[in-house]
């Protein structure tokens, strides 16, 4: 089982040098996690580390391929409310 | 004979240490500095506002990784079209970058200084980082090294950063107060782990403000960044500025907000307005009580190459780096050369920059009280009006008193005249620059086209082409005067006037 980098990735380079196994390459379009590496931090972290600095949300899929960084996770908004947000924000 | 300024000593004048392009004799420049560190910030454009009229920077995009997320940033930096802090168009090895900033220092004898500002964060990528400066001090010792941070894993580095010929470090610090911090970083990456909100931005604070303490203790200097959001930051940053100065900070630069909804990052998408002109610069003014600030800081990409203000960078890309044969023994005594006579052009112009004041002070002798203006000028470095309006990229601003002319700061505008199909756009161009300049009374450039002049005049803003290739604060001073002798200065201007400085 591995984590998955996908399209939305910006090539931000913060994943790469944290990943205990060097499971991840700096290619292109995008950043890469090497399945066969990868060991999901087991034994090495509490947290998966490229999905703890990861800045978008999305870009990464868990294992069982659904976003480890969901909407509204990073941004600590949630999708509903981000409206509200919005207009709170553009009142400033 | 240098005269002075009434109100001024003549020994106060003599140790101020000001000259011709910036400070004027004011007291919100670097004057106030101590010897040991005025002679640190002499020659740097981004520390000196009167430096940055004679010598370039260049930053090396190598440390890429970011350890917190800033609601002003977005970490897709790949692009060659926008200017602003955290973009670049490639990220660097170390060996890339030093090969880039030699030719640089070849090619560009004003190179006083090399800044390593991300795109990330610098000390989030310690071993790219170090490597640069490692290298460049054995290669370069003429060039100052420099490192902007957001101050996260600084205490861990200082260490480090003490053996590197590094005699500045940038801080950005929006907020002392973690309710504050949250509006701004949604999370932070910290001991392995994602902490979000106001937990988050806990840790950051006492991380920045204790690394700006372990690098005063050891000396060396430290400017503060602060991003200025409104309804977010902007009352908090008065607070910002007594804490930084209290623990250390030699300069504070309060910058405002860039958000532009095509930039991605959350502010912009989310509407976050930037400030006003005003409003940034009665902020400034207010912090400039408690802290010295600095007006010209241009907030340019992390890769920039050239003065502020401008950017060489396609010149240096590495494939065309690659193909450079270079002599960098000769390079470096080139660069002596020229700042050698840099300082001596330096010396000369602070020496005539004396006698402008004596119209102001006669002016105070004889006539009641007059107004401070503020006054647009267009020029393209050297501390001298030098450029047509029509191809100004940004004009600095001054503000001229009975006592002293001091620089307020830059606005950035689109060229008026740039030839070709934009000149269907010209007038609405030209309107933007108009609201750009809110604030100013005049306009003082080299040379100035027919509709321009009337339009600027019809907005209240006056034209003046009288003082091409004189210096910055004696055409200022001189066109105050004028006014002055016009009785333009008598009663308060219609629109808002902003606060005179101490």
């Amino acid at each position: 089982m591995a984590y998955e980098i996908i399209e939305s990735c910006v090539n931000c380079w913060a994943c790469e040098p944290l990943c205990p196994s060097q499971a991840i390459s700096d290619a292109r379009p995008h950043f890469r996690i090497d399945a066969k590496k990868c060991t999901e931090c087991e034994g090495e972290f509490a947290d998966p580390q490229c999905v703890s600095i990861c800045p978008i949300e999305g870009a990464i899929l868990s294992p069982f391929g659904e976003p480890a960084n969901p909407p509204g996770s990073l941004t600590g908004i949630r999708p509903e409310r981000m409206a509200e947000v919005m207009a709170e924000i553009q009142a400033r | 004979m240098e005269l002075t300024v009434i109100g001024q000593t003549a020994s106060e004048s003599a140790a101020d240490g000001c000259s011709s392009s910036g400070c004027g004799g004011s007291s919100d420049q670097l004057s106030h500095l101590p010897e040991h560190i005025r002679a640190k910030v002499h020659n740097h454009p981004c520390y000196s506002e009167e430096a940055h009229h004679h010598f370039a920077r260049m930053h090396v995009a190598v440390a890429p990784a970011c350890n917190i997320q800033c609601h002003y940033c977005n970490r897709k930096y790949d692009c060659s079209n926008e200017s602003r802090p955290g973009v670049v168009s490639e990220v660097l090895t170390p060996d890339q970058a030093v090969k880039k900033v030699m030719a640089v220092a070849a090619n560009i004898p004003q190179m006083t200084v090399l800044g390593i500002a991300g795109p990330g964060d610098p000390l989030a990528n310690p071993e790219r980082t170090f490597e640069t400066f490692r290298q460049l001090t054995e290669k370069a010792p003429d060039i100052k090294l420099c490192v902007s941070t957001n101050g996260l894993s600084l205490p861990d580095q200082v260490e480090e950063l003490c053996k590197h010929n590094i005699d500045h470090v940038t801080i950005t610090i929006n907020c002392v107060d973690p309710d504050v911090g949250a509006q701004i970083y949604p999370w932070i990456f910290w001991n392995n782990r994602r902490i979000k909100g106001r937990k988050g931005a806990e840790i950051l604070i006492k991380q920045q403000q204790q690394g700006l303490k372990m690098l005063t203790e050891r000396g060396i200097l430290v400017k503060v960044n602060s991003v200025m959001i409104p309804g977010v930051n902007d009352v908090h940053l008065e607070e910002v500025s007594k804490v930084v100065k209290a623990n250390g900070a030699f300069l504070h630069n309060v910058m405002p907000l860039i958000a532009e909804a095509e930039h991605g990052t959350f502010f912009g998408v989310m509407g976050q307005r930037g400030p006003t002109h005003n409003e940034l610069q009665a902020l400034q003014d207010k912090c400039a009580g408690d802290m010295n600030m600095m007006r010209h800081c241009r907030q340019c990409r992390a890769d920039a190459v050239g003065m502020l203000g401008e950017d060489r960078g396609d010149e240096f890309t590495m494939d065309k780096v690659e193909n450079m044969e270079i002599d960098y023994e000769s390079a470096m005594q080139r660069r002596a050369e020229y700042h050698a006579s840099i300082e001596a052009n330096r010396e000369a112009q602070k020496q005539q920059s004396g006698q402008s004041f004596v119209a102001l002070s006669s002016i105070k002798v004889n006539r009641k009280e007059t107004r401070p203006v503020l006054m647009a000028v267009a020029t393209s470095g050297g501390g001298v009006i030098n450029q047509h309006f029509g191809h100004a990229k940004e004009f600095l601003v001054y503000e001229a008193s009975m006592t002293d002319v001091r620089f307020i700061g830059h606005r950035k505008v689109d060229l008026y005249c740039s030839g070709g199909d934009s000149c269907g756009d010209a007038e609405t161009t030209l309107q933007k620059i108009i609201r750009a300049l809110e604030g100013c009374e005049a306009v003082l450039c080299s040379k100035i086209g027919y509709e321009p002049w009337e339009q600027l005049e019809t907005a209240g803003i006056q034209p003046n082409g009288e003082h091409a290739m004189e210096p910055i604060e004696e055409a200022v001073a001189a066109v105050y005067a004028e006014m002055a002798e016009n009785g333009q200065l008598d009663e308060a201007r219609a629109a808002v006037q902003l606060q005179i400085g101490a």
